[in-house]
């Protein structure tokens, strides 16, 4: 059994998971705490992922990506090769679609910090990053797990948009979950069911510390 | 002394609601070093003037400034933003960091000092508030008292230059309040800073007891040493919040301007009553506010006394509060009495009694609503 379909899922997966993370931080303070009126603009963007068919942000990816788009052209000037097909794309198409799987849980626990700590941070001298850096952040952490966490699993699980951009080629692009369509493809039921089960143990593992951890199941910080 | 530090505050904000209830907050005020207490109930806007102070709220017009800092200023269009303006502001909530000790807590505000003067500064302010074996301890591990004191602290070691006090002793007992107010005193002898110090309790108010602005409905309606202000309130806000019990409405039937009385009936009844001179003409609807406890009882019709207004009532209910006893009267009226638990026992007060209420002329305030 060839297991590099789940690794390389993986890879795929921990990649989108760390940098989204680190976008969305920035993305998810600012929607929580702006108070322009036109955020919910932004908000429906950032959401979109949510609603749209995995085949259509695939295909504006691919036409991005390839050779005549913008990003394609930049990356033929950079790389010498466009970034259709290849591992770099996917995890650029994957930040989008897992997108609001980790900006939400951000902004969620953002706006239930206590405004009254971030006022007191405020008055006691501490400029905005500061107050980020030393108390938004470490009051946050859950909402940052939940976000690392669900941006994981959902990029383990995409199938639509991996197809689009990504195509099917072994080490590079073929992920698990496009494996497991070519062994059903194949008649392979035994190999899908090993791949499947391995896929289905893995998110529900991922998924069961998110809960824990949202449930504070155990509770190793302060209640609030 | 030029070097006195005052703080002088003018503020004009507008808040709007989706009802037509607007409100406004409009108060120009200045401040010398001390306490000064701001009066008034809830949603009066006193925790708002201090949020606009802090540079939490920033009002439409105005200027604040302390001595010669301008925190803002709508003409000139300064707006300093709250961590430079070297304040220290207690919330009602306190707002302690809850995933940091209290030690941790106090020094949040030192992060500009070297490390052996935030250490000494954070043990001083410590010891000060008497917390040192508390330190560490997160928030969640104090009592209320021990909380406030951390607040207290924390806001202070970072030597403000105001302080801004938003009901932070609200549910201590006298004792526990009075022993945290006495830590802050010694703390002001050598600073003198202005301390604001917002509550609607009376009972705070009167263990501070000093400079008091009452403030209602977005404006200050009086001001002055404590005893003036709310034993004799002017505005109906003020006499709910100052504790007075009884609301009255009457109308002038005459003015006595020689005796400095005037002759009202109550509304509904027709009961007759003897109230200060105030600045009414006959026929006019005045609010009248009569504390439970200056209120007399007698069992008999009372003969020979100096009280100018007896009325009668039946005891419509008798209930016991600590050391007080509450006693509903109806007068045509309904009034609230508060007697001891002695006095109705001597008096036999029982449900469905037939009694005398027994009110001085000056026992009536006028209030305005």
């Amino acid at each position: 059994m060839n297991f590099n379909p789940i690794f390389l899922s993986l890879r795929l997966a921990a990649t989108v998971a760390i940098i989204l993370s680190a976008l969305a931080l920035p993305l998810a303070y600012w929607l929580a705490f702006t108070r322009w009126r036109g955020k919910f603009l932004l908000e429906s963007v950032v959401a979109l992922p949510l609603v749209l068919p995995p085949t259509v942000l695939g295909f504006y990816a691919l036409i991005l990506l390839g050779p005549r788009g913008t990003i394609g052209k930049l990356a033929q000037n950079i790389f010498g090769h466009p970034l259709a097909f290849t591992f770099t794309g996917l995890v650029l198409a994957s930040l989008l679609y897992s997108l609001p799987f980790a900006v939400q849980p951000l902004m969620n626990s953002f706006e239930l910090l206590d405004r009254r700590l971030l006022d007191a941070s405020a008055v006691l001298g501490a400029n905005p990053l500061r107050t980020f850096h030393k108390v938004i952040l470490p009051l946050s952490w859950p909402g940052l797990l939940s976000a690392l966490v669900l941006s994981f699993a959902h990029t383990l699980g995409e199938f639509g948009v991996v197809l689009m951009v990504g195509g099917n080629l072994p080490g590079i692009t073929r992920t698990a979950s496009i494996n497991i369509y070519d062994r059903v493809q194949a008649m392979d039921y035994s190999g899908a069911h090993t791949m499947s089960l391995l896929l289905l143990a893995i998110s529900f593992v991922v998924l069961a510390i998110v809960y824990a951890v949202n449930r504070r199941v155990w509770s190793p910080w302060p209640s609030r | 002394m030029s070097s006195t530090p005052t703080l002088s505050v003018n503020i004009d904000k507008l808040f709007r609601s989706q009802d037509s209830s607007d409100f406004r907050l409009q108060i120009n005020l200045q401040f010398s070093p001390g306490f000064t207490v701001l009066f008034g109930p809830s949603g009066a806007g006193k925790s708002t003037i201090l949020d606009c102070i802090a540079g939490i709220q920033v009002p439409d017009s105005g200027r604040i400034s302390l001595v010669d800092q301008v925190f803002f200023d709508s003409e000139s269009k300064i707006i300093c933003p709250p961590q430079r303006r070297r304040i220290a502001y207690v919330f009602q909530s306190l707002a302690l960091f809850p995933h940091l000790t209290v030690e941790q807590n106090v020094s949040y505000g030192l992060f500009d000092a070297n490390s052996a003067d935030r250490s000494d500064c954070v043990e001083r302010h410590l010891r000060a508030f008497h917390i040192t074996e508390l330190k560490r301890r997160k928030p969640r591990e104090l009592s209320g008292g021990e909380k406030q004191r951390v607040a207290l602290a924390r806001s202070l070691a970072t030597d403000p230059q105001l302080l801004l006090l938003d009901e932070p002793l609200t549910g201590l007992d006298a004792k526990l309040r009075a022993a945290i107010l006495q830590d802050l005193r010694e703390w002001n002898e050598t600073k003198r800073i202005p301390i604001l110090y917002v509550t609607h309790n009376r009972e705070e108010l009167d263990a501070i007891g000093e400079r008091v602005i009452a403030i209602a409905q977005g404006n200050v309606v009086g001001s002055g040493i404590a005893h003036d202000v709310l034993d004799a309130p002017q505005s109906l806000p003020i006499a709910q919040a100052a504790g007075f019990e009884n609301f009255l409405t009457v109308t002038v039937e005459e003015l006595r301007s020689a005796d400095g009385i005037m002759q009202v009936i109550l509304l509904p009844s027709t009961c007759e009553l003897e109230i200060p001179l105030g600045a009414a003409q006959v026929g006019d609807k005045l609010q009248v506010a009569i504390r439970a406890g200056d209120i007399l009882l007698a069992t008999e019709h009372p003969r020979f006394i100096s009280a100018r207004n007896v009325l009668p009532g039946t005891v419509e209910s008798l209930e016991t509060r600590g050391t007080l006893v509450v006693v509903n009267v109806n007068a045509g009226v309904r009034f609230v009495v508060h007697v001891t638990p002695g006095a109705v026992r001597s008096l036999e007060l029982q449900t469905g009694m037939t009694v005398w209420l027994v009110l001085k002329t000056h026992s009536c305030h006028i209030v305005s609503s």
